[in-house]
């Protein structure tokens, strides 16, 4: 601060004009640089927990120690381990994205990701059976989210799958998160896919990707992921849609340690043709890396910071600071865009995936601006990319220090979505996603984007409201 | 010679933003060479030519910080101007990729402004004020609530939210202001100057600021705080920081605080404050038994060694025929403007002033207000009262206020003075007596709308206690005072 009253009086004024535009256009009349909001009246069921939020004295210290500890965080990669280790999980309990479901919700792709899991953890011999012992009950779910873990499209994890095991040390003790190894593309168990293909891929992975993963970690050391993100974005990439650049600078960086990982040379040339044939490969390891610098976030008393979006194919999801371990649910939207081949919008489910964290961290979608490669495949043009990233400034609250975009004069993408912004602009975070196919076993049939219901917003709006001071 | 070598991870940069701070710490006095740079191998080398040690375990994800100068404050000073370059936020409008759309809170445009301390201005329905107000504040803006009709508490939690960050609140209700010769909302164009003005009431501000102006001594600030400020609820709060900032301003000489009577602890309260300042502070209390705002404003050219001038007024061109004595009736656009009215038309008349139909009606009240704008914008309503009055055969007087200034309605004689010139026409017994509260370099000039309304057959004043005074006397005595 410049003198009292943040050195108003030593100047002429600099002035934010929000109202009658009469009163602008007198300042402007004086030749004074004026800059004028464009006010719309918030939903009239929203002014009073509106009022109460702001007025809570704690609110505005309370969102800048969360979205600061989000903004602090420094994920590395630190191991490479199976799901039953590092987890904790125990046969018969399956992870999946999105806020808690229970099978009689659960959509096609949801149950397609179920059934495989039991096939590969030998817990049915066939599909048929798979479905009956799921709907019997026979097997607990329980959200991702619950277990520091994230995983795309269906996200179902079962103890045989191997994890990337992200750490934090920037935010308090050491924090880590979870997210298993990305498929690649086409039929994949995460959208839904169980055929035979799909479940020896997944036997290959715990085979030998994962092992050789795990040694090159270790021999490598903690892998620095937010340096790998932030050059990532200045090649093109938005980290959800487009992870290509990142890929690349992962395997790059891990390249040396992977040769002396001790494999055989024709099992390293499989672990480097597969991660070669996978554009999405680091998706996986920025999702874990957006979790734990979201859950760093949680639970700030007053903060109505987003830490967690996510979808389950049923319902779309949020949770916020202030609110603890609460979700506030609405049902998820089918995402617009171009798809594969002869697929229609009627091949597609209802969004899916724990992959919003990169939304809730400031990527993706926020980061569209990055990747003009990719704006015609979610349906636009680089001018949209650039509006998409410039708009997702009034609702969240910091641009990220080391996440910058080279073409809005290397501004940090926006980050931190507030909820008292949403439900005041009525401006809802943009998400890139892929598509899965409404049927079990279809895979993956286009990507676009997608946006979250209003009323998740709103619901958390009213829950903050009660417990403001 | 002193060294400074560091390593930090998780901070990666593009190399040309890089190249660009490692020139501008390298330009700094004292500085003779200084490399930040991400630790790629070629950077490792140059920075061993230029004789750092390089440190071991730094990566080409790393960012590396190598600084030498002459004595240990240069290289101090150079890590710290680093932080900042690191963390500065490009400038926003590179051409081609400048900002499209308009924020769309009060938060966001702040943010877009980039520095703090400057100020939001917010206009939007009272229910929805508080939010914006708050968001403001939150962005390290001060905040101007020209809205009516926010809650007390609202008011308070406001207040206090500015107290902890060391910004102020004006208003609500808060219709002028202005900071350093820039007019906020309804304000007058007034020389620059010496005096600073703390206002509780807007037309009794733009009435003192025009009065000085008059006299030939101009204005630095004018401070508004809302008519509820100095209630026992709210305590002073703005008042309070508003005098404590004049107080620290090098350029205000004196400070002139503008309200109605306080509740009496806050009197208490202020008054103290006033006196701890180094700066010297007049009151101006509009209340049953205090000056009215002309002798306030007398009282302060004469601290500043200024003699007071004859207050400018114009008398009508045409006179009615058979002035009578007979009721005052005013119609009034500024709430103070029309209380210091009835304070002085009360003393002139006495008893008789309750009892005998005079009314002064302030059309910038609540119910007048609500669903329309105030009449400083909009005279409608105003002037559809005007013929009513000089319809009704009781009223011996009229007394209008007639505001000009930013904000206010761009000629107000082109509507009045042809009603005045009818009323008059249809009543040879009636006066119209106008306070014309402007200077001469507001966008209405001053001395064009008094043209006009003493063509038409008003009696003009610029100050507002001398045009009571002298419609309340005709009232009182009719044409023979």
């Amino acid at each position: 601060m410049n003198g009292r009253l943040g050195g108003l009086l030593g100047r002429e004024p600099r002035v934010v004009a929000v109202g009658a535009p009469a009163l602008a256009e007198a300042l402007e009349q004086q030749a004074v640089a004026v800059q004028p909001v464009d006010w719309r009246p918030p939903p009239a069921e929203a002014v009073d927990a509106l009022n109460a939020v702001l007025g809570d004295p704690r609110h505005a210290t309370a969102n800048a120690t969360a979205v600061g500890r989000m903004l602090a965080a420094r994920p590395r990669l630190v191991d490479v381990r199976p799901a039953g280790e590092v987890l904790g999980l125990e046969p018969g309990l399956f992870l999946h994205a999105g806020p808690p479901l229970e099978w009689d919700r659960a959509s096609g792709p949801m149950r397609g990701a179920l059934i495989g899991a039991m096939l590969l953890e030998g817990l049915a011999a066939s599909p048929e059976e798979a479905e009956r012992s799921l709907a019997a009950g026979t097997a607990r779910l329980d959200s991702c989210h619950h277990h520091a873990a994230v995983g795309p499209m269906a996200g179902v994890v079962s103890p045989s799958m191997w994890m990337f095991v992200i750490e934090d040390t920037e935010n308090g003790a050491a924090r880590r998160s979870y997210c298993s190894l990305n498929e690649g593309l086409g039929k994949v168990l995460r959208y839904g896919a169980y055929g035979p293909e799909v479940i020896e891929r997944l036997r290959w992975m715990g085979a030998v990707l994962g092992p050789v993963l795990r040694d090159a970690v270790r021999r490598h050391g903690p892998v620095d992921l937010t340096a790998i993100t932030a050059q990532a974005l200045q090649m093109g990439d938005e980290l959800h849609n487009r992870n290509r650049a990142a890929t690349s600078l992962l395997v790059r960086e891990l390249a040396g340690d992977i040769v002396l990982a001790g494999a055989p040379p024709d099992r390293l040339a499989e672990v480097l043709r597969f991660v070669h044939g996978n554009d999405h490969f680091y998706l996986n390891l920025a999702m874990a890396a957006a979790k734990v610098s979201a859950d760093a976030a949680r639970g700030v008393p007053g903060s109505s910071l987003v830490v967690a979006m996510a979808r389950n194919g049923t319902d779309f999801g949020i949770q916020v600071s202030g609110t603890g371990d609460r979700w506030f649910t609405g049902p998820a939207g089918t995402p617009d865009g171009l798809y594969l081949g002869s697929y229609g919008p009627a091949d597609a489910n209802p969004d899916i995936g724990d992959s919003t964290i990169m939304e809730t961290a400031g990527l993706g979608g926020f980061a569209m601006a990055a990747a003009p490669a990719i704006v015609r495949f979610v349906g636009g043009e680089v001018p949209d990319a650039l509006a998409a990233t410039r708009r997702m400034r009034e609702i969240t609250l910091a641009e990220h220090p080391v996440f910058q975009v080279p073409i809005l004069s290397f501004r940090g993408t926006p980050t931190g979505v507030d909820v008292t912004r949403v439900v005041r602009t009525g401006i809802l975070p943009v998400i890139n996603t892929g598509m899965a196919g409404r049927v079990a076993g279809t895979g993956q049939v286009g990507a676009g984007l997608v946006e979250p219901p209003a009323q998740v917003f709103t619901a958390a709006l009213h829950a903050l409201a009660t417990q403001a001071r | 010679m002193n060294s400074w070598v560091e390593v930090r991870s998780g901070a990666y940069r593009d190399s040309v933003t890089l190249m660009r701070v490692s020139r501008t710490l390298a330009e700094r006095d004292g500085v003779t060479a200084a490399m930040v740079a991400m630790a790629t191998e070629l950077n490792l080398d140059l920075l061993t030519q230029q004789g750092f040690a390089v440190p071991a375990g730094a990566g080409p994800n790393d960012l590396v910080v190598a600084i030498r100068g002459v004595g240990e404050a240069a290289v101090d000073g150079a890590r710290r101007a680093l932080d900042g370059l690191l963390a500065e936020v490009p400038a926003p409008a590179a051409p081609g990729i400048a900002e499209t759309e308009p924020p769309r809170t009060a938060g966001a445009a702040a943010r877009r402004l980039g520095e703090p301390g400057g100020l939001a201005l917010v206009s939007v329905p009272g229910r929805y004020a508080f939010v914006e107000a708050m968001d403001a504040l939150t962005a390290g803006l001060n905040v101007m609530v020209f809205s009516d009709n926010v809650p007390l508490h609202q008011e308070v939690a406001l207040k206090e939210a500015a107290g902890r960050r060391g910004l102020i609140v004006m208003g609500p209700d808060c219709g002028t202001a202005v900071i350093g010769g820039v007019g906020l909302g309804f304000a007058n164009a007034v020389r620059p100057g010496p005096v600073s003005l703390v206002a509780a009431s807007g037309t009794g501000a733009q009435q003192m600021m025009c009065l000085l102006d008059t006299a030939g001594v101009g204005v630095r600030h004018v401070l508004g705080v809302g008519g509820r400020d100095l209630s026992a609820e709210v305590s002073g709060r703005s008042t309070l920081a508003a005098l404590a900032a004049l107080d620290a301003d090098p350029a205000t000489e004196l400070i002139a605080v503008v309200t109605k009577p306080p509740a009496p602890r806050v009197a208490d309260l202020v008054h103290s404050a006033a006196r701890r300042l180094d700066t010297p502070v007049r009151f101006a209390m509009l209340g049953e038994d205090s000056a009215d705002l002309t002798a306030s404003t007398e009282e302060v050219l004469t601290t500043l060694g200024r003699a007071a001038p004859r207050w400018p007024s114009w008398p009508a061109d045409r006179r009615t025929a058979r002035p009578r004595p007979g009721a005052l009736r005013g119609l009034f656009a500024g709430g103070t403007l029309c209380a210091e009215a009835a304070l002085v038309a009360r003393r002139v008349l006495g008893p008789a002033f309750g009892s005998g139909g005079h009314r002064l009606i302030d059309f910038g009240d609540d119910g007048y207000t609500r669903g329309r704008a105030h009449p400083l914008i909009d005279p409608t309503l105003r002037l559809e009262r005007l013929a009513a009055e000089a319809a009704d055969p009781a009223c011996a007087v009229l007394l209008l206020d007639v505001v000009l200034g930013y904000g206010a309605e761009p000629d107000p004689a082109a509507l009045l003075a042809p009603a005045v010139e009818s009323a008059l026409e249809r009543r040879d017994d009636l006066r119209i007596v106008v306070s014309l509260c402007g200077t001469p370099a507001d966008p209405q000039d001053r001395d064009r709308q008094a043209a006009a309304l003493r063509a038409a057959g008003a009696d003009v004043f610029v100050s507002n206690a001398a045009a009571a005074r002298y419609a309340a006397g005709l009232a009182r005595n009719g044409g023979g005072r």
